[in-house]
């Protein structure tokens, strides 16, 4: 039986067969006011010619809910309005020609409850490949508490690690093993010990260290505890080395995670390249049984970097501070690895704070109450040295791990002089910052004169002094503060 | 051996003058303050004897307060290591802000460390005080 002709001649309206505006559609709402409940996102987009800006942000809201790309019936089948995404303020980025912030607001019914997988599949899913833009990055997002609450986040956070490892007041220290790929298990537990024992907190697997040919994961976490628990007895302090779990399956990922259990390992450390589940994963086994998880960024400058295209970092560190891991890194600002001051601050902010306010100097869109989710110690590892402490106390705080590979093995007296030199540099730090002194304008001579007492920090200035890396960031903020008259 | 736990221990031992801008700084937090001691300093041994209540509320001007109970605590207690703890109670923190040694005996414990083999290489550690 064929319709009739009067059901089917309707007037072009919403329900009309074919291809509609996704702006008329409903997915654009200049008027919509977010609900407190709303999952908010902060889209740059970069329309192609000939796009209207207000169409390709409703296009996003679109095609990250509900949409596609013509108009169906079986909408009509649902309470449509309620899961439309909308496009609620589209704005021109100063100084970025063809460049729009598109705001949009998200209903909480739209996401599975505790899913990481399922939120990210959902707001960046599909629109990034869209035609109609040229370009598309997800700046921030606004996670309401009743979403925060359907996750537990780090496994320990913060307090609970300080608390674990019983060290406070200062910043941690660590070392990644060097070369990260050849040595021995043997070789590997010796860098291990010398490292801990010459003052480090924590030694770490490399992100690429799994289980090559050349030394398979067992050997090495056999010989690595080794290092931890002689370094232990010489110097009366809890030390841990990262042991990285990240393999093939989820299965191989919980044998070596068990594994480090057995041994009596404070700490294991994953991938971000395992995924989204696989961490989530990870965290609640490592919740479970007491270990802190350490996360490397792994991969993740493929999609963080660039200005226009992509998923800015500060998104990144809010999904890891909800699916849960203790350690993230986060950028050193002053090392070899890609930081403006100002946007690495937002990454530490929305780690470490319980309330991040918009702050859009930082990069930060939207306010974010984390509603007392545990904080994330961000990691600061990448060409850093023992000479650049009060800048790095000045930038990253004192909540922060800060990881010398090079600055702590590549020492000339040595493997365990390198952590010495760490280690009284960054004591010294605090002890000029907590007697009042500013520490950061007289930083080279609080280590100066701490070197005196010290040949180890003596080598290190000596070697390390005027390595710099000063490049221009890609990633920088596009709001500045406007200087006021008064 | 030198124990390196606490904040300070890469440094020469602070002075009593060290300690007291140490002391300033954790009062002008408004953070609490207490001192404790023990002669089993093993790294995992979270309780430490407390010297007396923490002191709460203390005014910056009464930096010296403190410093008395450090003192009280050396005399009563010489041979053991003694530590300093600035707690702050905020919301989001409520745990240790600051902690650093500030008496060592003179004959430092060494710690040895025992192990028994188990299955597949794997070894049972055990730390103790010599």
């Amino acid at each position: 039986m064929n319709p009739t002709a009067a059901a089917t001649d309707q007037k072009r309206d919403r329900w009309a067969s074919g291809v509609t505006p996704y702006a008329e559609m409903g997915y654009f709402d200049a008027d919509y006011e977010p609900k407190d409940t709303d999952i908010l996102t902060a889209f740059r987009i970069t329309p192609q010619p000939g796009v209207e800006p207000v169409e390709a942000a409703a296009a996003v809201a679109g095609e990250s809910s509900t949409a596609t790309w013509t108009v169906v019936w079986t909408d009509r089948l649902t309470a449509h309005e309620n899961y439309q995404a909308k496009a609620y303020d589209v704005s021109p980025v100063p100084g970025r020609e063809g460049e729009y912030i598109a705001k949009i607001a998200y209903d909480l019914d739209l996401f599975e409850e505790g899913s990481i997988a399922n939120l990210t599949s959902s707001i960046i899913g599909n629109v990034f490949g869209f035609k109609a833009l040229k370009a598309l990055r997800l700046e921030d997002m606004r996670i309401p508490p009743h979403y925060v609450k359907t996750f537990q986040g780090p496994p320990h956070g913060i307090v609970m690690e300080r608390e674990y490892l019983d060290k406070f007041g200062r910043p941690l220290l660590g070392a990644t093993v060097k070369p990260k790929l050849g040595l021995s298990a043997k070789n590997y537990g010796r860098v291990v010990y010398e490292a801990l024992r010459g003052g480090l907190d924590f030694t770490k697997d490399d992100e690429n260290i799994n289980s090559q040919p050349f030394m398979r994961w067992r050997d090495r976490y056999l010989h690595s505890i080794e290092g931890v628990n002689r370094a232990m007895a010489r110097t009366g302090e809890v030390k841990g080395h990262y042991m990285n779990v990240t393999a093939a399956t989820m299965e191989e990922m919980y044998e070596r995670a068990e594994f480090a259990k057995e041994l009596g390992s404070v700490i294991i450390m994953m991938d971000l390249t395992v995924g989204y589940t696989a961490m989530q994963s990870m965290s609640k086994w490592a919740r479970r049984n007491g270990l802190i998880l350490h996360l490397h960024r792994a991969g993740h400058g493929t999609y963080t970097r660039q200005k226009s295209h992509g998923v800015s970092f500060r998104v990144i560190a809010k999904w890891c501070r909800l699916l849960g891991v203790d350690h993230l890194h986060a950028g050193t600002v002053v090392g070899k690895l890609e930081g403006d001051p100002a946007m690495v601050k937002g990454y530490y902010d929305t780690l470490r704070l319980d309330h991040v306010p918009e702050n859009l100097e930082n990069g930060i869109f939207f306010d974010q109450d984390w509603a007392s989710l545990p904080a994330v110690m961000p990691v600061a590892s990448g060409g850093i040295h023992a000479g650049q402490m009060h800048q790095l106390l000045r930038y990253l705080g004192e909540d922060v791990v800060l990881q010398f590979g090079g600055g702590t093995i590549g020492h000339p007296m040595g493997i365990a002089a390198g952590a010495t030199a760490n280690r009284v540099a960054v004591e010294a730090m605090i002890q000029a910052r907590n007697e009042g002194r500013d520490y950061y304008i007289e930083g080279p001579d609080i280590l100066e004169k701490a070197a005196k007492g010290c040949p180890e920090l003596n080598a290190a200035l000596q070697v390390w002094k005027d390595v710099t890396f000063d490049f221009q960031s890609t990633d920088t903020p596009d709001y500045v503060v406007t200087p006021t008259l008064a | 051996m030198r124990i390196t736990q606490g904040t300070f221990s890469f440094l020469p031992d602070l002075t009593d003058d060290q300690i007291a801008a140490q002391i300033h700084y954790a009062l002008e937090h408004g953070w609490a303050m207490s001192v404790e001691h023990t002669d089993n300093p093993h790294p995992r041994s979270a309780y430490w004897e407390m010297w007396g209540t923490p002191l709460f509320d203390l005014p910056i001007e009464q930096v010296d307060v403190v410093l008395r109970e450090v003192r009280a605590c050396r005399e009563a207690h010489p041979d053991e290591y003694v530590k300093l703890i600035a707690y702050d109670s905020s919301k989001g923190r409520q745990t240790t802000a600051l902690s650093f040694i500030v008496q060592r005996p003179a004959q430092e414990t060494e710690f040895r460390l025992d192990r028994t083999e188990g299955h597949d290489r794997l070894q049972r550690y055990r730390l103790y005080a010599a």
